[in-house]
């Protein structure tokens, strides 16, 4: 349990682990006072914690839970299966009920942490973790305690240990949890894992500020989690799991000297065990080598072996104001856990299947970058079509190291970045090139960090900060630039449909017709068709197995032109699905790739004759695979119709055009008709 | 599904031979397209108000030499290439069988033409129209009838035509109920003969509840004078009898309508010719019928009950002052006076003063202006 809060960090102390350094008894004193305002900090700040409406209070204490119980697992590395019920009692007072399937807590550590206040934050103990963005299950249990007057009972089994329950009430005069009924019992049917239920008062709302579309979003971002919901009307919502591959674990991280504020320096330099300020820049901070330390030192005015705890504010404030100065690496990166871009795509098929989208655009996962000395990661991915709602504003899906932001999506540098890109390019409505776009569409971005920016306390909207912008920029263009191409290619496909529906129904008939009419032999319309079509016709088709996760995918190619024609297909398989030697079997097959990269080629395709190429995709990733991500080498792309040229980015070399191509697909544009409908009779 | 039969003759006259050739000849070119291997198309007359031109030598609007292209290769129009087709043999095979059918029997035959069927009515009109243009014959020729048109006359002139009972003389006052004389679909002199009349004007009205007044309250026998209700939108055989009427018989003619944009285009089909039809204006439009109101100015001067002009009313105005058929001082300031103020007016909007008001007043005033009172 995390609860890492910056702006009570001066309240943190009190929770701080055993084995803190001998602290002056003016200190020890200020411990006592400050102990007193956590309580009264918040009562004072419900609000800004994000307890300061029913409807919202209610959300809060399951969040905290929730996120609590997916950083667990995360640790535990297990994969998570997680329950939330509601039950209304009346009077706006609500049970709540969670339970996972986590490590468990060690018994003499369960009062702690469900009920102390701040308890377990590990101070500068930087890492990407969930449980960051909240004040703490114990702020819930205690809210709770204040607004029913009822305890909350907990249980937690560790594996190969007995199960312990109790009921804790939180005195908030101490912030220490006064425990009842503390008992072992035997958890049938449990190995191992933790079920607290609280009473609260509250409000239960449906929309898009609720329980369950938060729940919903959180299985997005956590393919690997299994959540199950009851409402307050007892109806059951399951989120299955959408993958077995666990996240890779974050690692933590000291913290990085920019950024520091000089509160939290001073704070950090006197829980410092180094014993020169010399080694407490180079052991405690990343990125900090003998050199840059010295350097900051001689700036400040600092001698290098005064102890750290000695350090007086101004000095502090100098070697602060020093960091600022000093040119000093950017942080680690590898300590974050991007969701990573097929679980993103996995994560929302799973959950947005019902509204049967026609097209994801690939997520984007953006490389680490850093603000104020933390790392981030941006990743974002657009999902389009189907029965989304084309008549409102698309949904933005505002996600903080894998946990869904409900409130305040206008102060949110996501919602901004979305807002400040004009959508009109990428085939979106949007009035005057700004604001939230129209259309049928969900847009996700999520930031990983060691410490996300946030607005407020409240922990709800993102900072603006423009390296954080301009990396969510970076990764929307990219979405946004797959979309218009899906967009582009389905317009493509839809004009060679009627093109189809012309040379194969409405031209024969036509030609019947008029024969009939005229008494003449029906003409030979093979020039007429290839005229009007003039196109090479790549047409993918999907067959799925039932039942099974195996797909066969077959490009049939068309030769609609005059002459013949050879060329190349492309296209980036999930390696996990594909068998090496079965892909083989095809007689285009030409090679594939350590990236997944296959290729096929096409020799000599005879004008108005047509071949395939199959392939088959099996186990959990076939379905990452879209068939209409396919390329073409070896031909002018423009006489290609349902695939793309290869792009130059693509990193294999493809097959060059060989001959010159003079019959260029003229573009027909529609001759639409003017006439006036409320003119005559 | 009513195909009658005419008996009259049973050979093909001149003018159907002609029409049958003209079809033909639709027919055989794309025939040779495709024999030619190219991609068919068609091309025809742009119809729309960017293509009308005024005619100084008949004082009616047609359309002018703006083309547009129907390719193979375009959906849309190659679904109207294979109307056109299957349309044609329809009509021929009409023709050579002396049948004639309605506009909307020609819509449902089309059921059964497979992907050549209509979608709607409108397409099956539009097309007739299409064909008319293309082989500059009429949809008359083409034994293809429009629907009653809920058009009426009353007043002084007595129309001789064909009944059921054979040819029969019928004076629009004394003859028929105070709803009026049913103007039919054809009113062609071979069918319709106008008897000589000393009608003095004849006045075509836009409304059912005006022209009920107007009889109501005695106008025709106290002003010896011919009322046309045009039901809306005039159907071509209404607007077609009233140009007879004038050029025919030298009655000069008046439009009265509700003072709105909608009715303003009702005045532009009657006097200068629609855009959907304006390849046979020469024969529907009367170029000398003369616009009384409601105008914008009535509104002002008489005070009258107003409606705030929509959006679409607001469009359909400016609309009209990029139309060429309103391009003249009278319009211009008509439409801008009504965008000014923002208000329309009915013509019912006289009863405010009463309901004898209009013949006491309005149409007195009016038609003494016009030395026709």
């Amino acid at each position: 349990m995390h609860s890492n809060n910056t702006t009570i960090d001066n309240f943190a102390d009190i929770g701080a682990k055993d084995g803190a350094p001998k602290k002056s008894i003016a200190h020890k004193l200020a411990e006592k006072q400050q102990e007193i305002s956590v309580t009264e900090f918040f009562e004072k700040n419900k609000h800004i914690l994000g307890f300061d409406s029913k409807t919202k209070s209610l959300l809060m204490g399951i969040k905290e839970a929730v996120d609590n119980s997916l950083d667990a697992c995360e640790e535990a590395n297990i994969l998570p299966d997680i329950s939330v019920r509601i039950d209304a009692l009346g009077d706006d007072e609500y049970k709540i009920i969670e339970e996972d399937n986590g490590p468990g807590i060690v018994h003499k550590m369960m009062p702690n942490v469900f009920g102390r206040l701040l308890f377990g934050s590990r101070f500068h103990a930087l890492r990407q973790s969930r449980g960051q963005q909240g004040i703490g299950i114990s702020a819930t249990i205690m809210y709770g305690n204040i607004t029913t007057g009822k305890p909350a009972h907990v249980q937690s089994m560790v594996e190969g240990e007995i199960a312990r329950q109790m009921d804790i009430v939180i005195d908030t005069k101490t912030n220490r949890p006064i425990v009842t009924n503390d008992k072992p019992f035997n958890w049938e049917g449990k190995e191992h894992g933790t079920y607290i239920e609280y009473y609260i008062a509250g409000k239960y709302v449906t929309g898009k500020q609720s329980v369950f579309e938060y729940l919903k979003n959180t299985a997005i971002v956590n393919p690997h989690s299994r959540i199950t919901f009851t409402d307050p009307s007892g109806k059951t919502f399951v989120f299955e799991r959408a993958t077995d591959i666990m996240p890779v674990k974050s690692k933590e991280i000291k913290p990085h000297p920019e950024g520091m504020e000089i509160g939290e320096f001073q704070k950090y330099a006197q829980r410092s065990v180094q014993k020169t300020v010399r080694a407490f820049l180079t052991s405690d901070f990343s990125r900090v080598t003998p050199r840059v330390a010295d350097d900051i030192l001689r700036k400040a005015d600092v001698k290098g072996d005064t102890k750290p705890s000695a350090l007086d504010r101004d000095q502090c404030k100098e070697i602060v104001k020093a960091i600022g100065t000093t040119k000093i690496m950017a942080p680690p990166t590898d300590c974050l856990s991007p969701i990573g871009d097929t679980l993103i795509k996995k994560g929302l098929m799973h959950v947005l299947d019902g509204m049967r989208p026609d097209y994801y655009a690939p997520p984007i996962t953006r490389p680490p970058r850093s603000v104020n000395g933390n790392p981030f990661v941006i990743e974002a991915g657009i999902v389009y079509g189907g029965d989304i709602p084309s008549d409102g504003p698309v949904t933005i899906l505002r996600f903080a190291n894998r946990v869904p932001l409900l409130y305040q999506p206008g102060a949110c540098a996501i919602t901004k970045a979305v807002s400040n890109m004009d959508w009109r390019r990428y085939g979106l409505e949007q009035r005057g090139g700004k604001g939230i776009p129209y259309g049928p569409a969900i847009i996700l971005v999520h930031i990983a960090s060691t410490k996300v920016p946030f607005t407020s306390e409240g922990k709800e909207a993102v900072a603006d900060f423009e390296e954080i912008s301009n990396e969510i920029n970076l990764a929307l263009r990219t979405c946004a630039r797959n979309l218009k191409s899906h967009l582009n290619k389905d317009e493509r496909r839809k004009k060679t449909r009627a093109k189809f529906e012309i040379v194969q129904e409405i031209l024969p008939m036509i030609a019947q017709k008029s024969a009939d009419y005229l008494g003449k032999p029906v003409p030979d319309l093979d020039s007429s068709i290839s005229k009007i079509m003039n196109v090479i016709w790549v047409e993918p088709t999907v067959e799925k197995e039932k039942g099974k996760s195996k797909r066969t995918i077959t490009y049939t190619v068309y030769n609609y032109t005059r002459q013949e024609r050879s060329l190349r297909l492309h296209a980036q398989l999930p390696l996990e699905a594909v068998n090496q030697i079965d892909i083989a079997q095809d007689d285009h097959f030409v090679e594939i790739n350590d990236e997944g990269k296959a290729a096929w080629e096409i020799d000599n395709l005879q004008p108005s004759k047509h071949t395939s190429v199959k392939f088959v995709l099996a186990g959990e990733m076939a379905d990452t695979f879209s068939a209409d991500d396919v390329y073409i080498s070896g031909i002018n792309p423009v006489i290609v119709m349902g695939a793309d040229a290869l792009p130059g980015d693509w990193g294999i070399k493809g097959m060059d055009i060989v001959e010159y191509e003079s019959d260029l697909v003229e573009d027909d544009d529609d001759d639409t008709e003017e006439v006036e409908n409320l003119d005559d009779e | 599904m009513t195909i009658q039969r005419r008996s009259r003759t049973l050979t093909m006259n001149e003018r159907d031979t002609k029409t049958v050739g003209n079809l033909t000849s639709i027919v055989g070119q794309l025939y040779d397209q495709m024999d030619a291997g190219e991609v068919p198309e068609m091309s025809l007359p742009l119809r729309s108000k960017k293509n009308i031109e005024f005619n100084v030598n008949t004082g009616v609007w047609n359309y002018g030499n703006l083309q547009t292209v129907r390719s193979l290769k375009n959906l849309n129009a190659a679904h109207m290439m294979l109307r056109t087709v299957y349309t044609c043999d329809f009509i021929k095979g009409q023709i050579e069988e002396h049948k004639s059918s309605t506009l909307r029997e020609m819509y449902y035959i089309s059921e059964g033409w497979g992907k050549a069927k209509f979608h709607s009515q409108d397409e099956s009109n539009l097309l007739a129209e299409d064909l008319e243009v293309v082989s500059k014959c009429m949809r008359e020729d083409f034994k293809l009838r429009p629907e009653e048109s809920g058009a009426h006359v009353y007043g002084n002139v007595t129309f001789t035509t064909q009944t059921r009972k054979g040819m029969k003389s019928i004076h629009c006052m004394d003859d028929v109920a105070e709803t009026g004389f049913a103007v039919p679909y054809n009113v062609e002199n071979d069918i319709f003969k106008i008897e000589p009349t000393d009608a003095k004007f004849v006045m075509a009205i836009e409304t059912g509840g005006m022209f009920a007044r107007l009889i109501e309250n005695g106008f025709c026998e106290k002003n010896n004078c011919i009322l046309v209700h045009l039901s809306g939108q005039p159907a071509r055989s209404t607007r077609r009898l009233i140009k007879r009427l004038n050029e025919e018989y030298k009655i000069p003619a008046i439009v009265f309508t509700d003072g709105d944009p909608w009715s303003f285009r009702i005045h532009a089909s009657v006097a200068y010719g629609a855009i959907k039809t304006a390849h046979i204006s020469d024969y529907l439009a009367t170029p000398a019928a003369q616009f009384i109101g409601i105008t914008a100015s009535d509104i002002l001067n008489y005070d009258l009950p107003t409606d705030k002009l929509s959006d679409k009313d607001i469009g359909a105005l400016n609309a009209e002052l990029a139309d060429p058929r309103f391009k003249d001082e009278f319009w211009i300031s008509e439409i801008q006076t009504m965008l000014k103020m923002g208000k329309k007016s009915e013509q019912q909007a006289l009863a405010k003063y009463g309901l004898d008001y209009v013949t006491d007043k309005y149409l007195p005033d009016k038609l003494g202006d016009l030395g026709l009172i």
